[in-house]
């Protein structure tokens, strides 16, 4: 079955495809980028934490049946996105990930979504593996537990990360408007060549 | 007869440093008092069967780990998953060195390093019901801690200075279960750690404008005399994942 030439050949288009594609250079060595994550959007595409590098990013952690907190999460997120000029705004994603793993799939993902009108060109809803929550709360701070009867108590935070995937700045104002420090330095950010 | 224990448990403890960290002891589980009383459910937990390293994992230990991952090296492994003192005390990459003796509990690993580690091993870090259940026990009971005399052990461990040389895993005697040194050789990391909001609930108390947590679920200490088991909770609450420190190790659970 195995070709003698087989593994040659690979490993020659390997270099081939290497050099096609534009060196990328390595992720720094602070970046959340570095964590291997796959996720699944609320359209129901699959992505990496890492191809959200590129452009800079607000970063939460929720989940979609949450009603107390959550909610002013997503219109600090709002205000954030109102308070920025057109042209910045385009140049800032927003990232909100489910600590409710197991329930919040796309669909649920794609309501809120729709319930809150959230352009989807920029915002990204996603869910990630169950057993990667932890880890993906860990690298953005974020402490959280689920209750007996499901939900789950967490602490609530933004994170900006700068295009590589560094936290730059956070903010645990979280309550619909948000912090006026923490939009000076996402403009910051975005001001960055 | 004398002689004979003696060279019988001399035995014994080769064949477990041989083992290393990495022999599993079976727990039972079953109902369990926690001293975490959360307001959403009762303090009483029920803990699966599950196996727990009857050691903590050693400096020999994670080496092996590390030249098997060297993603893991300390001059390799991303800042976010360990910050700069990650085996700060290890000569080298892939050297122990003096500080860092092979029988000695491996320490100045952060959370992320840790869960590699078990993760290679098939198996992840104990929750920290799994951890408390196993270190209720002494030598005899499986829960000692009702007993001031277990307490007062345990208390003297924390009052010693934390400035000599660690000892080595495994020279401490079994726990009822067959497990070892969870208690006076070092802290331990639980898979759940970043659960225990402690601090963080205390810190925000009363304070609206802040809304740091969603849902309700506040966590109330049920047993305030238990202190072995508090200063656990308060250090393990107090740290990120990316976190290491002098006095904090780790075992696997599977």
């Amino acid at each position: 079955m195995r070709h003698p030439l087989a593994a040659p050949l690979l490993l020659a288009l390997a270099i081939v495809a290497q050099a096609a594609a534009a060196t990328p250079t390595p992720l720094p060595r602070d970046s959340i980028y570095q964590l291997a994550a796959p996720l699944v959007d609320q359209g129901g595409r699959h992505l990496m934490l890492a191809d959200k590098r590129g452009r800079a990013q607000v970063v939460v952690m929720f989940y979609t049946s949450c009603t107390l907190v959550c909610p002013t999460i997503i219109d600090t997120l709002l205000d954030l996105d109102r308070k920025l000029a057109p042209e910045e705004r385009q140049r800032l994603g927003v990232l909100m990930v489910t600590l409710d793993a197991q329930r919040d799939n796309p669909a649920a993902l794609k309501a809120v979504a729709d319930k809150r009108s959230l352009d989807l060109g920029r915002w990204t809803l996603a869910q990630p593996q169950p057993t990667d929550v932890r880890a993906i709360a860990g690298l953005l701070g974020v402490r959280y537990r689920q209750l007996a009867n499901g939900e789950f108590n967490h602490t609530s935070l933004l994170l900006l990360l700068d295009r590589d995937g560094r936290i730059v700045a956070r903010s645990s104002k979280t309550s619909g408007l948000v912090d006026a420090q923490f939009i000076g330095r996402v403009r910051g950010v975005l001001a960055q060549p | 007869m004398r002689s004979f224990v003696t060279l019988l448990c001399g035995a014994l403890a080769i064949g477990a440093a041989q083992a290393g960290g990495g022999t599993y002891v079976k727990l039972p589980g079953g109902e369990f008092s926690s001293v975490l009383n959360y307001e959403d459910s009762s303090s009483r937990v029920r803990v699966a069967p599950f196996g727990l390293m009857s050691l903590p994992v050693t400096n020999a230990d994670f080496l092996g780990f590390v030249r098997a991952h060297p993603q893991w090296r300390r001059d390799a492994a991303p800042g976010v998953f360990a910050e700069s003192r990650y085996l700060s005390h290890w000569a080298g990459p892939t050297q122990l060195g003096p500080n860092a003796l092979p029988r000695q509990p491996v320490v100045w690993v952060s959370w992320f390093a840790a869960s590699a580690y078990c993760k290679a091993q098939g198996a992840q870090l104990p929750t920290w019901s799994q951890w408390e259940y196993a270190a209720a026990a002494d030598e005899r009971r499986t829960d000692a801690r009702s007993d001031p005399a277990w307490r007062e052990r345990i208390l003297d461990w924390y009052a010693q200075s934390s400035k000599p040389a660690l000892p080595s895993v495994g020279l401490q005697r079994p726990n009822a279960y067959g497990v070892r040194d969870l208690h006076g050789l070092v802290w331990e990391w639980t898979d759940d750690f970043s659960a225990l909001l402690v601090s963080a609930d205390n810190r925000d108390q009363g304070d609206p404008d802040r809304l740091k947590f969603c849902g309700a679920g506040a966590l109330a200490i049920k047993d305030r005399d238990n202190y072995a088991v508090l200063m656990r909770l308060a250090m393990l609450s107090s740290l990120e994942g990316a976190d290491a420190t002098a006095n904090l190790g780790f075992r696997c659970a599977r």
